[in-house]
């Protein structure tokens, strides 16, 4: 099996604020998803990525926001385990972003030996 | 008397002596420290047989163990010589050998020991012996039970084992320099598996199988008792192995078998054990790291709750859901089903069991066909026709054929 990269995208629209409860609904979504791959085993690693944060260019210079320029914010990203694309675009079946609206982003790993 | 007597002590004192007299030679010689040790109880037995039972039994042992140690070095002038730099003496001198059989230093001894045999250089099943050989004062024939081999194989690893610490030189460390987070993993997996050896053996002898829970916990406290080794994770594996021994006298059936859970009698859970739990997990959740100890402990925490209710599911699933993350295995990718099943809905449960795909585990059709039941007679006699195929014992076919018929009608 070969590991994937699937990217979450969102549109940096209206950032509402949730309730804790609507927050903890949300992670019980995520953990959901999360757990069902991982109950096939081929879950490797996740990260969702908050929203402080800046950008760098080449010119050394710093701009406020990870999203400065796009429409898109990357909201996280999970590398899973899968025989090829196929099967990983398989797992991402169910993934919380693509019911707001969102993208999933699924690119292979490269390996370098 | 004598006859109950000296088991019992075999099985408190002889890890104890052992283990001091370990930390005095050294790993290297290991093997005199066995033979002391076993020379003193044949000596108990003997004496003891002719002469009465001593008016302190452990005082007795204690005191012989000394002397057979010093009558060792007596003996093997030449080799203490040798060995005397290994015992930071420059000069033995016999009358000043400290035979140290504190309390305290029997209770670091024997720590001591614990980290010299989880040494990740040894196989885990070699590890598992040796911690019932030396620390739990097991016989080699209850070993081989417990592992469902012969004597031969266990006293074979075992010598291995022995062999392989002595080659690599392998040192008995001071507890606060042990590089602790790597090795505490090693002991803590150790125990754990110790446990499960007995809590799941498939060996039908109950008392044993609850001797290797009562030994995996003995030694877990051991480590909980010392300031240097006792973290929040070790609580969490305390309080996991507390609740799962809250159902020991629940599940028990004449004949060695098992009763499962939904079918026992909650009365019989032990309500002490499930309160030792709980204290534990509190522990456990001093820092904020989670391990999945903490994860399992709360697992079990939520299965010693008698009545189901939406949050006793929600929250195992999430455990289930984050345990995965850390560690996959096909039972805890099956259980997270069920909890699945449980709290969100069987249709659900289904289509994510599918997923797993372990077509030739009996639990993943057992679980298929629990989940079909009342909803798609046909998917439930199908799968329960595999568990029928796998199924090794006749008792189980029959219960399976029983299941069969009512599903069909």
């Amino acid at each position: 099996m070969k590991e994937f990269m699937m990217i979450f995208r969102n549109e940096k629209n209206k950032r509402s604020n949730p309730s804790p409860e609507q927050m903890q609904a949300m992670v019980k979504q995520w953990q959901d998803w999360i757990g069902g791959i991982a109950a096939q085993g081929k879950f490797v690693s996740t990260n969702a990525l908050g929203f402080d944060g800046k950008t760098v260019d080449s010119n050394g210079v710093i701009t406020d926001g990870p999203y400065a320029e796009l429409k898109e914010i990357v909201g996280g990203y999970i590398i899973v385990k899968a025989d090829d694309l196929e099967g990983a675009i398989k797992l991402s079946d169910g993934c919380p972003t693509l019911l707001i609206g969102g993208k999933v982003e699924v690119r292979d790993v490269m390996v370098f030996n | 008397m004598q006859d109950v007597l000296i088991p019992q002590l075999f099985k408190t004192e002889y890890r104890k002596i052992i283990s001091v007299l370990c930390k005095l030679f050294g790993i290297v010689h290991i093997e005199i420290a066995e033979d002391i040790t076993n020379d003193t109880f044949l000596l108990a037995t003997e004496t003891w047989g002719l002469k009465g039972i001593p008016k302190y039994p452990k005082a007795w042992l204690y005191a012989v163990a000394k002397n057979k140690t010093k009558d060792y070095f007596k003996r093997n002038k030449i080799f203490t010589e040798k060995i005397s730099f290994e015992l930071k003496h420059s000069q033995v001198d016999l009358e000043e050998i400290d035979i140290d059989l504190s309390d305290k230093n029997i209770n670091d001894s024997q720590l001591q020991m614990l980290f010299v045999i989880c040494n990740p250089i040894l196989s885990k099943e070699t590890q598992i012996g040796l911690a019932l050989r030396i620390l739990c004062g097991f016989g080699i024939a209850e070993i081989a039970e417990a592992f469902l081999t012969n004597k031969e194989t266990i006293n074979k690893r075992l010598y291995r084992g022995k062999e392989k610490l002595r080659l690599e030189k392998i040192e008995i460390e001071f507890l606060d320099g042990i590089n602790k987070e790597k090795r505490l993993g090693a002991v803590l997996t150790t125990i754990y598996l110790l446990f499960n050896e007995g809590y799941y053996s498939s060996t039908r002898n109950i008392k044993l199988r609850k001797e290797l829970c009562i030994e995996a916990m003995r030694l877990n406290y051991l480590l909980l008792e010392n300031k240097n080794t006792c973290r929040p994770e070790v609580s969490a594996l305390m309080s996991l192995m507390c609740f799962h021994s809250s159902r020991f006298n629940a599940r028990e059936e004449n004949d060695g078998k098992i009763i499962l859970y939904n079918e026992q009698n909650k009365d019989d859970w032990d309500k002490e054990l499930i309160e030792k739990g709980e204290y534990y997990l509190n522990l456990s959740a001093k820092e904020n790291q989670i391990t999945k100890y903490h994860l399992e402990a709360g697992i079990a925490f939520w299965h010693t709750r008698i009545n189901d209710s939406k949050e006793k599911w929600e929250s195992i699933l999430q455990l289930y859901n984050l345990l995965l993350q850390i560690e996959y295995s096909p039972i805890i990718a099956l259980n997270r089903t069920y909890a699945l099943s449980k709290a969100r809905s069987k249709q659900m449960a289904i289509n994510e069991t599918l997923k797993i795909n372990l077509n030739n585990n009996h639990l993943y059709h057992s679980l298929l066909a629990t989940l079909y039941k009342n909803i798609d007679s046909k998917e439930e006699v199908k799968h329960l026709k595999s568990v029928l195929k796998i199924a090794k014992t006749e008792n189980e076919k029959k219960l399976i054929r029983i299941k069969i018929e009512s599903a069909l009608k």
